[in-house]
């Protein structure tokens, strides 16, 4: 087992909700190493999305901890996480439909120092060739997939210490899914830790180090990758039945 | 002392006039969130529409018709009502801001019509002789005064009623789910557009109606009567009173009209001669602020059911 | 059918076109239609006009340049004039209107815009008095174009002035950074946050865009007609139009709708009489907003 304060993200006791009296995520805890593929899975309103949009700044925190490289980073400005190292690919929504691919980039590339934004771009156009195609066409314009690639590749121009996703392989084809899983394998280059919310839960644990099942907005339980799909626990939280052997 | 009960009995007029205005804009903001900028539009057309149609014949205006005063009422109610009705029907199935512009967009026009088609309106002079309700007192001012502050008194209170009655009906129970559950609006679909042009309607005819009641309480009237100064009155009016409230409507109109009218003897009083037209502007940057003040710090009014002498209710 | 026309509708149509491209950005970005943006206009003409009454008193007076009725005076004025007006943009917003955008219902903060318009525009009323004001009392000589069409050597600087500051502004807007984060910001504030984009820093440029712009169509309306407390109130329902006819949230959009609200104008007014001028912008929204609610190049309302 990892420990817990060598982790590069550090999320204690999360409480969050867009509503004040009305927490949707109540007290999760969850934690990431460098080079890790955290998965995090549960059943429809277990508030996985509002969890990982909460760490994202997205949805505002009431209670608890966000910690990323030790540092404090609960209640800052969403955008100032992307310079704090942590970015975040939404469900969707995630790419700006009315600007070029090319434009989607640059936008993004607004943290970084004025010289490397084209060198960014240009390695995001080698790690996504079809984007390099497409890059003046509307962002609006691409398929289902295309734009996870654009969206995908927007998170990772600023190098993030850890990349987030929701859902990557929501709405896409069979063979879009098996790419984005592919890439995202590939890309866990020195430095990146992933965390990724699937209601896919196969193909996420093929890729995945550890995995978080959670409930009710709560972590109901942890465990290698490898081995939570066979785990009856996990059957019974997930689909409130004991599964057939 | 009668020339002291004259006035006052003038002063409450005017200020039940505003509050006729004020009541409905309740209607259309306090009770169904419809942001209405050119209510001084929707006054004018029905102070104009009893006008013409009351008032004899007039050189080079059309005229002559004399229809007695109340026909000349219903009809301005429901000239209004009509004309906000299209208003409604154009804009409301848009974004909010567009009922806003256009609404803007009425006053203008009518403010235009009104300075510019001299054979309807009588142009910038107006109108005149418009036919006062027992006319035939005039010649006891006092008593004349009394009975229309009785007749307008009168009007008034029977709005108030017709009003507190229409937002206890099942109609009226529809619009609060609206204003207050805009999931309960979607499921609604149409008829949620159609409820909403309906209130913004009724509001639109109580707006005419008061306007077409001042102009026969005055006995003229004249595009200048009609400026956005007014519609910036009655909003502050509605915002003191506190909107969704009728009785707030009544008890702000009377409240901003006496600080209104007592800011402008007090500077008629202290400032110098030349400086006159000047001090008028700054009484509306006091209202002007006082409007963004009461937005920022006390949005619910003060003498609705939230403010200083009603109950609390969630 | 006399040509002139042309020339007066493009000269109001490019006034009104510049006003609305402010309208349009407040509202993409900030979404609330702002009812305090003619007055912008107003308070950017006077305070350019006191800026120059300050120099006159410093260096006395000077000579224009060329046939123009104005001088280097002037320039650096509208300079001073539009920084002025921005900041008097920028602290509205940090007194009135950030505090209620953060409360949630945007049409409060269209009320409030118009409770602050009010107060804007008598304080200019009460400062200066309703009497109108001129930049300068000359009286220029029009140059025939010939096709029975005259133009001043100021329309025509004015117009030239305008073209160079749309195509800034569209430069600004396609290939600066911070024109890039606007657009992104308009389209998804949520994903603009995701992204990095400082939400602050794009407030402030739409502020301060809108502003400067409106304080330059205040001026040139000031040197063409002249500068009265009710000059940005009179254009408020064109600029509206404009805005609506272009397709809410482009700025390509305001500006050919400001020039076609201006053109349509002038050729009415040909027609029907100048006093109805107003009524043209009225008519032209509402059959915006019958056939057609998104305009030019909107996209339709999510």
């Amino acid at each position: 087992m990892s420990i817990p304060g060598a982790s590069i993200l550090d999320v204690r006791g999360l409480i969050a909700g867009y509503e004040p009296g009305l927490s949707i995520v109540k007290g999760a805890s969850i934690h990431a190493d460098e080079r890790e593929i955290v998965v995090i899975l549960g059943p429809n309103g277990a508030g996985k999305s509002s969890f990982i949009k909460a760490i994202a700044g997205l949805v505002p925190i009431t209670g608890g901890e966000v910690l990323l490289d030790g540092r404090d980073i609960t209640f800052g400005a969403a955008h100032l996480r992307v310079r704090q190292g942590l970015a975040f690919v939404p469900q969707t929504e995630n790419i700006f439909p009315l600007m070029t691919v090319e434009e989607n980039l640059r936008v993004a590339g607004g943290v970084l120092a004025k010289g490397e934004v084209q060198a960014r771009i240009d390695e995001t156009y080698t790690m996504f060739p079809d984007l390099a195609r497409q890059r003046k066409l509307a962002a609006g314009s691409l398929s289902g997939g295309q734009r996870q690639m654009l969206a995908v590749g927007r998170a990772l121009i600023v190098h993030p210490r850890v990349l987030m996703l929701d859902e990557p392989s929501a709405g896409l084809s069979p063979k879009f899914v098996e790419m984005v899983f592919a890439r995202l394998s590939e890309i866990r280059r020195a430095g990146l830790t992933i965390v990724l919310v699937e209601q896919n839960a196969r193909a996420a644990l093929a890729i995945g180090d550890r995995a978080y099942v959670l409930v009710e907005g709560r972590e109901a339980h942890e465990g290698r990758a490898a081995t939570l799909w066979d785990d009856p626990v996990v059957a019974e939280l997930y689909l409130g039945q004991r599964r057939p052997a | 002392m009668i020339d002291l009960l004259g006035y006052a009995a003038f002063f409450t007029s005017s200020a039940l006039i505003f509050a006729l205005i004020t009541l409905g804009l309740n209607l259309q903001w306090g009770q169904t969130g419809l942001f209405n900028v050119g209510i001084a539009g929707f006054v004018a057309i029905g102070a104009y529409t009893s006008a013409i149609l009351t008032t004899p014949e007039a050189a080079d205006r059309i005229g002559g018709f004399d229809w007695p005063i109340l026909a000349g009422w219903v009809a301005a109610a429901l000239i209004t009502a009509a004309a906000a009705a299209f208003t409604g029907f154009a804009t409301l199935r848009l974004k909010s801001d567009y009922l806003a512009i256009t609404t803007f967009g009425v006053a203008v026009v009518v403010q235009l019509i009104a300075l510019n088609a001299q054979s309807l309106t009588g142009g910038p002079f107006g109108v005149a002789f418009i036919p006062r309700p027992f006319a035939h007192l005039q010649d006891q001012p006092a008593l004349f005064n009394f009975i229309n502050l009785g007749v307008i008194a009168a009007v008034t209170i029977a709005v108030y009623l017709a009003l507190e009655h229409l937002s206890r009906s099942p109609w009226g129970r529809v619009l609060k789910a609206l204003r207050e559950d805009e999931r309960a609006a979607i499921s609604l679909g149409k008829s949620a557009r159609s409820y909403r042009i309906q209130a913004f309607a009724a509001g639109g005819a109580v707006m005419g109606l008061a306007g077409a009641v001042q102009a026969h309480f005055i006995g003229f009237i004249a595009p200048n009567g009609y400026l956005p100064t007014l519609t910036f009155q009655v909003w502050a009016m509605l915002m003191v009173g506190g909107s969704g409230s009728n009785k707030g409507a009544i008890l702000g109109s009377i409240v901003v009209w006496a600080i209104w009218v007592g800011a402008g003897a007090f500077s008629a009083a202290v400032v110098p001669g030349d400086w006159q037209a000047r001090a008028a502007s700054l009484q509306i940057v006091a209202i002007g602020v006082m409007l963004c003040l009461i937005l920022l710090w006390r949005p619910q009014g003060f003498f609705g059911p939230h403010g200083l002498f009603g109950k609390r209710r969630s | 059918m006399n040509l002139q026309f042309i020339v007066d509708g493009l000269i109001s149509g490019s006034l009104i076109g510049l006003g609305a491209i402010g309208i349009t950005l407040t509202y993409a970005i900030l979404r609330f239609s702002n009812f305090a943006h003619g007055d912008f206009m107003a308070w950017g003409a006077y305070g350019t006009l006191s800026v120059v009454a300050a120099i006159g008193a410093l260096v006395g007076t000077t000579t224009p340049i060329g046939a123009l009725s104005f001088g280097w005076p002037l320039i650096l004025a509208a300079i001073i004039g539009m920084a002025l007006t921005a900041c008097l943009a920028l602290a509205l917003d940090w007194l009135l209107f950030a505090r209620l955008r953060d409360r949630g219902q945007s049409i409060i903060v269209v009320m409030a815009s118009f409770g602050a318009s009010m107060a804007l525009r008598s304080l200019l009323e009460f400062i200066f008095t309703s009497s109108p004001n001129y930049f300068s009392r000359g009286i220029q000589m029009a140059i025939p174009m010939g096709f029975g069409v005259r133009i001043t050597p100021d329309q025509m600087v004015m117009l030239a002035t305008t073209v160079i500051l749309v195509t800034a502004m569209h430069l600004f807007m396609s290939r600066s950074q911070t024109g890039r984060e606007m657009r992104a910001y308009s389209q998804n504030p949520a994903l603009a946050r995701v992204v990095g984009i400082d939400t602050a820093r794009v407030v402030r440029a739409t502020w301060i865009i809108g502003a400067a712009l409106a304080c330059a169509a205040g001026i040139m309306v000031g040197i063409l007609v002249q500068i009265r407390p009710l000059m940005g109130l009179d254009l408020l329902l064109p600029m509206f139009a404009a805005a609506i006819l272009g397709g809410i949230g482009s700025v390509p959009g305001a500006v050919l709708g400001g020039l076609i609200i201006g053109l349509s104008e002038a050729a009415a007014v040909q027609l029907i009489g100048a006093e109805w001028r107003a009524a043209i912008a009225f008519a032209i929204l509402m059959a915006v907003l019958l056939v057609r609610p998104m305009g030019l190049f909107g996209r339709a309302e999510r």
